[in-house]
């Protein structure tokens, strides 16, 4: 029984991690009872749990994972998402409509939309398989798309969502962070927009750093305070108004359970959701986009049929 | 380049080789990974005035499709040599050599990848000779080892490869170009250095029983060398991007894979 390597040392492939009873997991393979890496990363043990932090790679789909895709392919009744990575997505129309819906799915979700879904079946043989059936799944129709490297998406989250909290509470933006390496970022105003890729590129070019949640903060606060005294005047960080669509009230009335059980992969310890009480502060914030007042009419038609079938879970 | 011309003899009195090396004496080799920016993975080598740039893609989704394995990725390499890299300029069109060096490699690269963990998908693996001056496939092997590993692809070891010689009758190590063209022989070979595994073996020009033997434990003891050089090389990489180093366990603890943290934020999602 032997560990051969630091906490969080940067380890290279073929590189001999520990020896006697210890698991392999994650960025690691073994040979009889040695470990060794399979990855350029950060080692870590974990009880007797042997894993390798990758610091790069593509995205491999995981049941449960939460991801941004774009519809590159509409057919009879699927839709193929593009999620990034070597496998492209499919999206059955039973595990995104509510039955009966129309013939020509195209009118629900078309090729070029972004929608946020789950992945809900992945072997290997088959490919991802995609869900729209949780809460909050669903089509995005504003804010802006920004992609990293999924390797460094944890980092984005933090622990318990520690970063990605912190990020929406001092901005006041709306995100949702997807497995695949995508984050939808809707802010009120170009600024904080910029403000708010900044920091997520931040993150990514320093992913394996440390204190990085406090340096993350300390530039937005100091940017935000920048922002905050040049337009002052207009004071839309202070205005907790404006009630929006009322017709999706419905929505938010019977909470739909997702996932609770996520499939842990070797090594990952489960974390029970914590909804975050900081969404009411960003709920409140005035959302000025123009296009909601149009896209309202075009729209309505398909949000209701997602909006019925999420209360009937 | 100036006109060649062939050296006296590859072999002074001394026992010292023609450009001043000891006969089990590498050329000064340079690695550096991530040189490339849009590829996945780079690495670049200089091995005397050898210069290789190599550059992984994916796993991505492969095209054309007819190519896919249902149980594991395919590993797609393509080695070309710039029209500039030799004295006589090389015509462009992809020749047969290229085409058998790339498979070579493929092969020697082949069995330390996990690529049952990526059916259907394809890993491309690019190696540019920028200047050819002897030993191109094994420095190209190496490179390409340290490119995969810099795109994140799981694999059990990296691949250290150089090429044994045989001039004036004695066996020498990391022939340059001149004693590739003036030596009496030539093997090439990539091992395992976990496990002394040959990947590569080839051979070029007549040797006994006991210089083949000779010139694989010569050829294995410079692989673990240059093997040293490729772990350092892709350290020294994660290093720099890493300023502040990983010293203090507490914070950075403080992140896991977790799905349902950002599914939290669904929540938000209400007011669309």
């Amino acid at each position: 029984m032997a560990v051969y390597f630091q906490k969080r040392e940067v380890v290279v492939p073929g590189q001999l991690l520990a020896e006697g009873r210890y698991r392999a997991s994650f960025g690691t393979y073994d040979d009889g009872d040695r470990i060794y890496s399979a990855l350029v990363g950060l080692a870590e043990l974990r009880g007797n749990t042997v894993k390798v932090v990758a610091l790069e790679g593509v995205y491999i789909p995981r049941e449960g994972d939460l991801v941004l895709g774009t519809i590159t392919i509409v057919t009879g009744n699927n839709w193929k998402v593009d999620i990034g990575g070597p496998y492209l997505a499919s999206l059955h129309a039973n595990n995104a409509l509510r039955r009966p819906y129309d013939d020509d799915i195209s009118r629900y979700m078309d090729i070029g939309d972004v929608i946020a879904a789950e992945v809900i079946a992945f072997d290997r043989v088959t490919g991802p398989f995609l869900g729209m059936k949780g809460r909050g799944l669903r089509r995005l129709d504003s804010g802006m798309i920004l992609e990293i490297s999924p390797a460094k998406i944890p980092r984005v989250i933090g622990r318990r969502g520690s970063m990605i909290n912190m990020i929406q509470d001092i901005l006041r933006i709306q995100t949702m962070v997807g497995q695949n390496g995508r984050i939808w970022i809707r802010a009120s105003n170009i600024e904080v927009m910029r403000l708010a890729i900044k920091a997520f590129k931040m993150i990514e070019a320093q992913a394996h750093t440390s204190r990085l949640t406090d340096r993350v903060k300390t530039m937005l606060e100091e940017e935000m305070a920048n922002i905050h005294g040049e337009e002052m005047s207009e004071d839309m960080f202070e205005e907790p108004t404006d009630i929006e669509d009322s017709k999706e009230s419905e929505d938010i009335a019977e909470p739909v359970e997702l996932v609770e059980d996520e499939d842990t992969a070797e090594g990952e310890e489960p974390v029970k959701p914590e909804k975050s009480p900081k969404t009411e502060a960003v709920d409140e914030i005035k959302d000025d986009s123009p296009e909601d007042a149009t896209e309202e009419e075009t729209e309505s038609e398909e949000t209701e049929t997602e909006t019925k079938e999420e209360v009937s879970e | 380049m100036s006109p060649e011309v062939k050296p006296d003899s590859l072999l002074n009195a001394e026992g010292l080789r023609f450009d001043g090396r000891r006969i089990d004496e590498l050329r000064p080799v340079q690695m550096e990974v991530g040189v490339l920016k849009t590829a996945d993975g780079s690495a670049s080598i200089r091995q005397g005035k050898t210069y290789i740039l190599a550059a992984v893609y994916g796993p991505r989704e492969l095209h054309p499709r007819h190519l896919t394995l249902n149980d594991r990725a395919f590993l797609r390499v393509v080695y070309r040599m710039a029209t500039f890299s030799v004295p006589d300029r090389k015509r462009p069109a992809p020749s047969r050599r290229e085409r058998e060096i790339s498979m070579v490699i493929a092969n020697a690269l082949q069995p330390v990848l996990f690529l049952e963990q990526y059916p259907k998908a394809v890993i491309d693996v690019f190696i540019q000779v920028i200047q050819a001056d002897g030993g191109t496939r094994c420095a190209a092997i190496n490179a390409a080892s340290l490119a995969l590993a810099d795109a994140g692809i799981p694999m059990r070891s990296l691949v250290p490869s150089v090429a044994v010689g045989k001039a004036e009758g004695t066996l020498i190590v990391d022939l340059g170009d001149e004693e590739d063209k003036y030596g009496e022989g030539d093997v090439p070979l990539a091992i395992l250095p976990g496990t002394n595994e040959l990947t590569l073996l080839q051979q070029d020009g007549s040797f006994t029983r006991e210089e083949l033997m000779e010139a694989m434990q010569m050829g294995i003891n410079a692989c673990k060398y240059l093997h040293e050089l490729q772990k350092d090389a892709l350290k020294r990489s994660y290093s720099k991007k890493a300023p502040e180093g990983e010293d203090d366990d507490d914070e950075m603890d403080d992140y896991d894979d977790d799905l349902e943290t950002d599914l939290g934020e669904a929540d938000i999602m209400e007011d669309e």
